[in-house]
């Protein structure tokens, strides 16, 4: 498998001279290992990818058999599975708004201001964090059946929001944190008042980190099973549907779309990056 | 005016979200805590009557569970550890130019469904599959042997999908150690292994103890990587958990279950952290 | 369809039976100010508890309806032709379009799956759902999930499903339900990796197939098995059989026999090699054979095995019932009854089918018409008096305690 993958690289330039450091093992032995580690944890991502090019007699995508980019053709062919890609995605874009808002407020608050709460602020967000993923769904159909509220897309949307707030305020929190006071002092001594400060100054500065706020809630929403398991009732969601399938025989369009999740994710990921580095550079 | 609002504005901009989590986190907790006090049946409803029974019923019954549940945690928390430590450790101090490479090719798997990876381990370690069978035909393996449903497959599922979350804080905490530190001990003669535990561990020790945090209480809660890759022998407190909720709808024992695992998993993070023994631990875990 | 002179025993058992009534739970004495308020958010009753229909039941419930021109249709995998034949005819003809989702899977998910929206009153976005006559289906009924049968929409019904179907103890007079299919529980296995014939349900427990026997998760399926293997009859068991069932079962699991215990997916682990031999429902071997060329055997065990029945039913939530009942009479005209049997082999409500099934394979040449004939006759889609006196119903409970007891005898053996 690792004969796929591009070659390593030979040369590194430590930070520090390498006889200075510690060996532990031997440091070739090591750049092998991380290799292998990033091999193994490619592996079934490159089965997902060739299973979508398998060309399966029957129902069941388990044998290769054959090289065929029919699925791509028909990669919406299967109605459930595409509705079900497309409630994920409306899903998905409706909590990571909701959560970038919410977030942002919660984290900017406990970023700038000192106040009563914000303890209790910090622990429940710490809790529904650490919480397990099966508790917190299992909790909300508690709470849904109890008041009588059918599960569907709505309670979905609300589960999904409860466990990304607080990962969009950590992050927002972070930024603020590292804010430079002086310019909103600048702001203010200039007479502009507080609402045209945060607007003109201060949230241009934090925006890279609601954005990474609201990307970050985006991915949690897109890809959770547990918590959506327990929220949906009949509506079926990416995830869900994949699940349900898997006992019957996962046709060959869910790796293809698999790869071309992989694939976009994987190219925003690059772009952005390399977006942002000039800029870091200068910093 | 302009000072009350001041005042305020905290509150105002906490408000929506805090509300939201209150709804929606606190309050669901509440309603499971008092569901798994009520008897009756899905039926017919169910009514509050203190009955703390069920929860001696729930643990006698599923304890092989629960602690099946705990030690595949604690195995792969601690093959976790081990496989996540020199990994980071390479990148963080020889991946030079490529380190973000190197941390972004080890965030690949996330770019892929986590149910649609596990399905795909199911599709490779398939007692017929292209990995086994070749094994089996030059009669290396037995024609019945198998890896599916098997704790293996449990456990190495669970390291596959987890190990970014051991790695990442691993690396933050290698990658903040000043090398000068390093040479400092070397220069007073400390022997690369020495240096090693005296200087590099203690300094790396937050990040382990991040990864746990971020692992650990998953792990032991999983219940996709027992159902997709194990079998009756392998299964961990969630799936019971999971199954007494969505299939038996027996809300007062799965209500009960759920709390013991909290309980469980919560005190067993804490003693972890009081055994190290810092308030400066959890700082950095909440971070 | 089930020829019996004498009424089955469970039968009678059902007529005399009583309903499940609300339970006496409120003993709220001795609580504290915490009991109070954990009480206030308590569950309030997941539906009325039906003593019996109404006899205005049915004209409320359908006064006022009216045809949608749509149809959502939720239905097990393996339970129609991919292409999806019928439906296409049903459309033709009634202008209703239909969607077609294969979602069920077992019976307890789907139940809880659906439960909370049926509580709320809301559409679980189905009108029709199959059903097993499993502990489930006790739960739709009492909970008053199920919205009673207009038999006036049903003249195919009337006319042509097995007069025995009338008689079943889960829904006497086929008020709520009427049969899509019935299927019998038998062995499965690949001759290829096992040699010798089975023919008993011993063989499940033969430490020769260590590791790669299935068995079934669904409590009822499970249970009975385990009831026919230690020698006992389901419909004469109670408590104490069902702990002498749980303990052969659990001597099963135990010897790491079992490879796990699996609800639909057990045909894709009999696919893969995972398993070698599987408790299995007929017709799903047939299907898998015809659509990946398989070469696999389903017998049924000389101890026995069991016979269910999956149910047409609207849910009480249906958005578009009329629409759902003419496709359920649609099912019962001979010709779709026997086309949808052609294809999917389990036990046919319409007797009537096995003529018109015969006179398209004497339309047929070769192999086409072999395969035909094999349906036809198949003891497996028309079964006879013979075939009936090996098969047994599911375990028939007079309480909710009863059903509950049950569960709780085997719901560790799969949660293992």
């Amino acid at each position: 498998m690792t004969t796929t993958m591009p070659a390593p690289e030979t040369t590194v330039t430590p930070p520090v001279p390498r006889r200075r450091l510690i060996r532990f093992g031997g440091v070739q032995l090591m750049h092998l290992y991380t290799w292998l580690i990033i091999g193994w944890l490619i592996l079934p991502i490159l089965v997902m990818i060739l299973f979508g090019f398998n060309n399966p007699s029957g129902r069941y995508n388990q044998t290769w058999q054959g090289f065929t980019l029919k699925w791509y053709g028909q990669l919406f062919a299967l109605e459930d599975l595409t509705s079900a890609l497309i409630l994920s995605l409306v899903i998905a874009i409706a909590a990571s708004v909701i959560s970038a808002a919410l977030g942002t407020g919660i984290g900017y608050a406990l970023g700038r201001h000192r106040f009563r709460g914000a303890g209790g602020m910090n622990l429940i967000m710490f809790a529904t964090m650490s919480s397990p993923e099966l508790v917190m769904g299992a909790s909300l159909l508690t709470l849904f059946v109890s008041l009588g509220v059918g599960l569907g897309p709505l309670t979905i949307t609300i589960a999904h929001v409860m466990f990304s707030i607080s990962f969009v305020a950590t992050v927002v929190r972070a930024r603020v944190l590292t804010l430079d006071r002086s310019l909103e002092e600048a702001a203010a001594d200039l007479g502009a008042n507080a609402w045209t400060t945060f607007w003109k100054v201060t949230f241009p500065i934090i925006l890279p980190a609601v954005f990474s706020g609201f990307m970050l809630a985006f991915a949690l929403s897109v890809d959770d099973f547990v918590v959506t398991n327990f929220t949906a009732g009949t509506s079926v969601t990416f995830p869900l549907w994949i699940w349900g399938a898997t006992r019957v025989g996962l046709p060959p369009q869910v790796n293809v779309m698999g790869t071309l999740i992989f694939a976009a994710g994987v190219l925003i990921a690059v772009l952005t990056s390399i977006r942002s580095r000039p800029r870091r550079q200068t910093g | 005016m302009g000072r009350v609002r001041r005042a305020l504005a905290p509150y105002l901009l906490v408000l929506p979200g805090g509300l939201w989590l209150l709804m929606f986190f606190a309050v669901p907790m509440a309603t499971m805590l008092s569901l798994s006090l009520q008897e009756g049946d899905i039926v017919n409803g169910y009514v509050f009557t203190g009955h703390w029974q069920t929860y001696v019923e729930a643990i006698s019954d599923y304890q092989t569970q629960l602690i099946r549940s705990l030690v595949y945690g604690a195995v792969a928390t601690i093959i976790l550890i081990v496989l996540a430590f020199p990994a980071a450790y390479w990148i963080a101090f020889y991946g030079g130019r490529r380190k973000a490479t190197y941390l972004f090719l080890l965030l690949l798997p996330f770019f892929v469904s986590f149910v649609l990876r596990t399905i795909s381990w199911r599709l490779i370690l398939t007692d017929d599959g292209f990995l086994l069978r070749p094994l089996k035909e030059i009669g290396l393996l037995a024609d019945g042997f198998h890896i599916l449903g098997t704790p293996v497959a449990v456990i190495g599922g669970l390291v596959y999908n987890f190990l970014p979350f051991m790695v990442l804080p691993i690396y933050v905490a290698l990658e903040r150690i000043d090398p000068r530190v390093v040479e400092a001990a070397r220069d007073l003669y400390a022997s690369p292994i020495t240096a090693f535990r005296r200087v590099i561990l203690p300094l790396a020790l937050p990040g382990v103890f991040a990864g746990v945090l971020m692992t650990f209480i998953p792990v032991s809660s999983d219940y996709v990587n027992s159902e997709v890759l194990g079998s009756s022998e392998t299964t961990m407190i969630g799936q019971v958990i999971q199954s007494q909720y969505l299939s038996s709808s027996n809300y007062p024992t799965a209500s009960a279950l759920s709390f013991t695992l909290m309980a469980v998993l919560l005190i067993g993070v804490f003693s972890y952290a009081r055994a190290l023994g810092t308030e400066d631990v959890m700082k950095v875990a909440a971070r | 369809m089930f020829p019996t002179d004498k009424p089955d025993p469970s039968v009678l058992r059902g007529m005399t039976q009583r309903r499940f009534g609300r339970r006496d739970a409120l003993r709220l004495g001795g609580m504290s100010a915490m009991g109070a308020f954990l009480a206030a958010c308590g569950v309030q009753g997941q539906g009325k508890p039906q003593a019996s229909v109404a006899p205005d039941a049915v004209a409320k419930f359908w006064g006022g309806k009216a045809k949608n021109g749509k149809l959502n249709f939720a239905n097990w995998p393996l339970y129609m032709d991919p292409k999806k034949p019928e439906l296409k005819k049903f459309t033709e003809k009634t202008g209703i379009q239909v969607n077609y989702d294969e979602v069920i899977e077992e019976m307890g998910p789907w139940f809880a799956k659906v439960q909370p929206q049926l509580s709320a009153g809301q559409s679980i976005g189905f009108d029709l759902m199959v059903i097993t006559n499993s502990i489930q289906f006790g739960q739709f009924r009492d909970a008053g999930f199920l919205a009673p049968l207009d038999h006036s929409k049903l003249p195919n019904y009337v006319a042509n499903a097995a007069k025995s179907y009338a008689q079943s103890s889960y829904d006497l007079g086929n008020v709520f339900s009427i049969p899509w299919a019935s299927g019998i529980t038998g062995i499965a296995y690949d001759p290829d990796k096992i040699k010798r014939p089975i023919t008993k349900l011993a063989d499940l427990w033969d430490p020769e197939f260590k590791g790669k026997v299935g068995m079934f998760r669904d409590l009822q399926e499970l249970g009975n098995f385990g009831l026919l293997a230690a020698g006992l009859k389901p419909a004469e068991s109670g408590e104490a059989e069902w702990r002498k069932a749980a303990a052969k079962l659990r001597e099963q699991k135990d010897a790491d026999i079992v490879r796990q215990y699996y609800d639909q997916s057990y045909v894709d682990a009999l696919g893969k090699g995972e398993v070698w031999i599987t408790q299995a429902w007929s017709g799903d071997i047939f299907q898998k054979n015809v659509s990946d060329g398989t070469n696999f055997k389903f017998v049924i065990p000389e101890e026995g095995g069991t016979i269910w029945t999956d149910n047409m039913t609207i849910p009480i939530t249906a958005e578009n019932p009329v629409d759902a009942i003419t496709a359920m009479d649609f099912f019962y005209e001979v010709e779709n009854a026997a086309t949808l049997a052609e294809y999917i082999n389990y036990v046919c409500p319409v007797p009537a089918a096995q003529a018109a099934m015969r006179k398209h394979a004497a339309a047929l040449s070769g192999e086409d018409k072999e395969y035909l004939e094999s349906v036809a006759s198949s003891e497996l889609v028309f079964p006879g008096e013979s075939d009936y006196a090996k098969l047994h119903y599911y375990v028939d409970f007079n309480t909710a305690e009863e059903q509950q007891d049950f569960t709780k005898i085997f719901d560790p053996i799969v949660l293992g």
